[in-house]
């Protein structure tokens, strides 16, 4: 895969670079070459400690975004041989930012639709950087009525900066599409697992993500707005983003501490794309464990369930008195 | 022609200078006539002679919309709090504290029953006074039991939307709000319970990209800017100029994104003829499917948050706790939910307990498969 390597973890891959080369190198009677692989081994160790124990949650946002991040067809590949795309929403056209399709994965029968970004400019023209106009949206309600029909489960994955904001997406109705689908997918009577792959962004995600289940991966975000959008709006300056991704609180743990997801998919040290098949691994089995079991619920229970969940959300006061003065840090 | 504008902006400076007396003359925003404000506001705040619809507080809408003393608010005891502690220039709590000492209101939107020509209604309206009408959790939830009371009482369901859109200081859980309400009126559909949506000036973001476009019927008022992203936005999106009239009801009107545009002055009537046509509708002998009953077993709208498990009862007295919605007994604190057990094992988070389990169900679907290769991870 292409792309550069982030700023933080340079110093890793240069040093694993060296690593390398000495290995070549090193035989028995070298001892001095042995020697010195072992003391850059134990640096690079450390390092990677170092580094990906405290990673802020801008960090995690570079790595959502990673140029080398692994992608849905990227998994797909490797969970899914038997992935047969099916195209177009059947009213405009078809959004190549979407894709969806039928599969078979462990011998289960299951409706994927999932966003999709590029990985070089010729490919990401073509994608519109994983940003879906409505007929993807549309493409994606198809596909989920399919499901439906069938009694597939649903899986999605999700990894889109946003719905696009452009003036056909606005004429052909964008909100309706979006707000369509959260309709939709409440009773849709499958069961349906959403993961956040990559960038969770904002109602361009939600889209495709009122799951009975939604997971994510370690180093994905999920969040109302982009941190550059947030900075540009309460700070007035799109370079404060870092500090809004830290108010944003859009991490994995974050949205698993507010009850919004179910589950964190640990990621390989340093980030999926450092090894995207133990990755899509990870994924297949987090997909399995939980299709099973939702497969075992009446639709109507599944219904309810999901219900109740999406109602729980959410955090405020029930007060009968004044309104009292929320407490914010000091 | 630089010289004609030139000029006609040299014209208008003197009346941009005259002063006029506060409470008795109105500039109109738009074409700028000067209106006296009795006539303005037997006009319902639009003005005389562009139609010009000036922007009104919620209050004002249930005036002009409902009978005379028929609107009785709900849910006004749910309001927000600061559940991500969330600071940019200013810490959100204080911005909370200026929005209801400026604007006498506890929530961007107020929530109700009343009715229209003696026909019973569930209402909500959006103020965009209150933080830019900004969708949030406790604003989410008030417009959730509006929609439960009207799964329970069968009568039909108005939101009225004036918004920016999902509240950002409350991050995530402002999205999640537009799944929250959508899937309720998932259910309010499947039930047969009419909803009619209105938007007003502007609707946008998240509102828009949730429960204010998916009306069985959607009304806007004249020239309202209705869109998912803002004008702004997509202007430095894709560097052009934005066609005339874009984003506007009269733009949405003829894409075919909302039935009809109405004047402030018609909004009543028109709701009223709504209302009497759903009336006469709910007497024919075919019905569509009726699963009312089926939410309404397991989910209500008053006595706390919406939940299937009974939640506890607070003891009388005790502080005030900020109500995470799953109230699990024993656990208020928000954030509590999601830690993962002494166990450290992290499956996702079931219903405490399952309740009105049918025979012969499998229980606890999460529960039922607990994670197997994920280990808790934590910063």
């Amino acid at each position: 895969m292409n792309g550069t390597w982030l700023d933080f973890e340079k110093p890793i891959v240069d040093l694993e670079r060296r690593i390398e080369d000495l290995r070549g190198m090193a035989t028995p009677e070298r001892a001095e070459i042995v020697e010195e692989l072992k003391r850059l081994e134990r640096r690079a160790e450390r390092l990677r400690r170092d580094v990906y124990s405290k990673l802020t949650r801008w960090q995690r946002v570079k790595l959502a975004r990673h140029p080398r991040r692994p992608y849905t067809l990227d998994y797909l590949r490797v969970i899914a041989p038997g992935f047969l795309e099916l195209h177009g929403d059947r009213r405009f056209g078809d959004d190549p930012a979407i894709i969806s399709g039928l599969t078979q994965i462990e011998e289960i029968p299951i409706v994927l639709i999932g966003h999709q970004k590029g990985r070089d400019t010729k490919e990401n023209i073509h994608r519109n950087f994983g940003m879906a106009h409505p007929e993807g949206y549309r493409k994606a309600l198809r596909l989920m009525q399919l499901a439906a029909k069938l009694g597939c489960p649903l899986v999605t994955f999700v990894d889109t900066p946003g719905a696009y904001p452009g003036v056909g997406a606005e004429e052909r109705g964008q909100s309706e599409a979006i707000a369509r689908n959260l309709v939709e997918m409440a009773h849709l009577p499958v069961p349906i697992i959403a993961i956040v792959i990559g960038e969770g962004g904002s109602g361009g995600a939600l889209a495709i993500a009122v799951g009975d289940v939604v997971l994510m991966l370690e180093n994905s975000i999920y969040s109302v707005i982009t941190p550059e959008g947030c900075a540009a709006i309460l700070w007035k300056d799109a370079t404060k983003a870092e500090q809004a991704a830290e108010a944003l609180k859009l991490t994995a743990h974050d949205l698993l501490e507010l009850n919004v997801i179910d589950e964190v998919i640990p990621e390989p040290l340093g980030g999926a794309h450092r090894d995207p098949e133990e990755m899509a691994g990870r994924i297949q089995s987090a997909i399995v464990r939980h299709v099973r079991g939702l497969l075992a619920l009446p639709a109507q229970e599944l219904l309810d369930r999901r219900l109740e969940k999406f109602l729980k959300m959410g955090v405020y006061l029930e007060e009968t008195g004044p309104i009292p003065a929320p407490a914010g840090e000091g | 022609m630089s010289w004609l504008k030139k000029s006609k902006e040299g014209l208008r400076t003197p009346q941009r200078k005259r002063e006029l007396p506060d409470g008795l003359w109105t500039k109109c925003e738009d074409c700028g006539e000067i209106l006296y404000q009795k006539e303005l506001e037997r006009n319902l705040w639009t003005c005389t002679k562009c139609s010009y619809h000036f922007r009104i507080s919620a209050r004002t809408y249930l005036k002009i919309l409902l009978d005379e003393e028929s609107f009785v608010e709900r849910f006004s005891e749910i309001v927000s709090t600061d559940p991500l502690k969330f600071r940019d220039t200013k810490r959100y709590a204080d911005r909370l504290r200026k929005a209801r000492e400026e604007t006498g209101l506890s929530e961007a939107i107020l929530v109700g029953e009343g009715a229209i020509e003696g026909r019973p209604l569930v209402i909500g309206v959006m103020d965009f006074s209150f933080l830019g009408g900004s969708l949030a959790s406790a604003a989410g939830e008030r417009i959730a039991r509006g929609i439960l009371l009207a799964l329970e009482t069968r009568h039909p369901l108005v939101l009225l939307s004036s918004s920016g859109g999902a509240r950002m200081f409350e991050g995530i859980l402002s999205l999640m709000q537009m799944a929250k309400t959508n899937a309720l009126l998932a259910r309010l559909s499947d039930a047969g319970v009419p909803y009619i949506s209105i938007m007003t000036h502007p609707t946008t973001g998240g509102v828009t990209a949730s429960f204010a476009s998916v009306g069985d019927v959607i009304l806007a008022e004249p020239r309202a800017l209705i869109g998912f992203a803002g004008p702004r936005v997509i202007k430095q999106t894709i560097n052009q100029e934005l066609p005339e009239g874009f984003q506007r009801s009269e733009f949405l009107l003829a894409k075919g994104m909302i039935d009809r545009i109405v004047h402030r002055n018609e909004l009543r009537r028109t709701l009223a003829s709504l209302l009497h046509f759903f009336a006469a509708a709910a007497l024919l002998p075919q019905k569509p499917r009726r699963r009312a009953g089926e939410t309404l077993a397991r989910f209500r709208a008053v006595g706390g948050p919406i939940a299937s498990t009974p939640p506890p009862a607070p003891a009388p007295g005790a502080p005030l706790q900020p109500v995470q919605a799953d109230s699990t007994p024993g656990v208020t604190a928000p954030g509590v939910n999601g830690a993962p057990s002494p166990q450290g094992t992290q499956g996702p988070q079931g219903p405490a307990e399952a309740p009105d389990e049918a025979p012969g169900t499998t229980p606890g679907g999460s529960a039922a498969f607990p994670a197997d290769r994920e280990i808790p991870i934590r910063e």
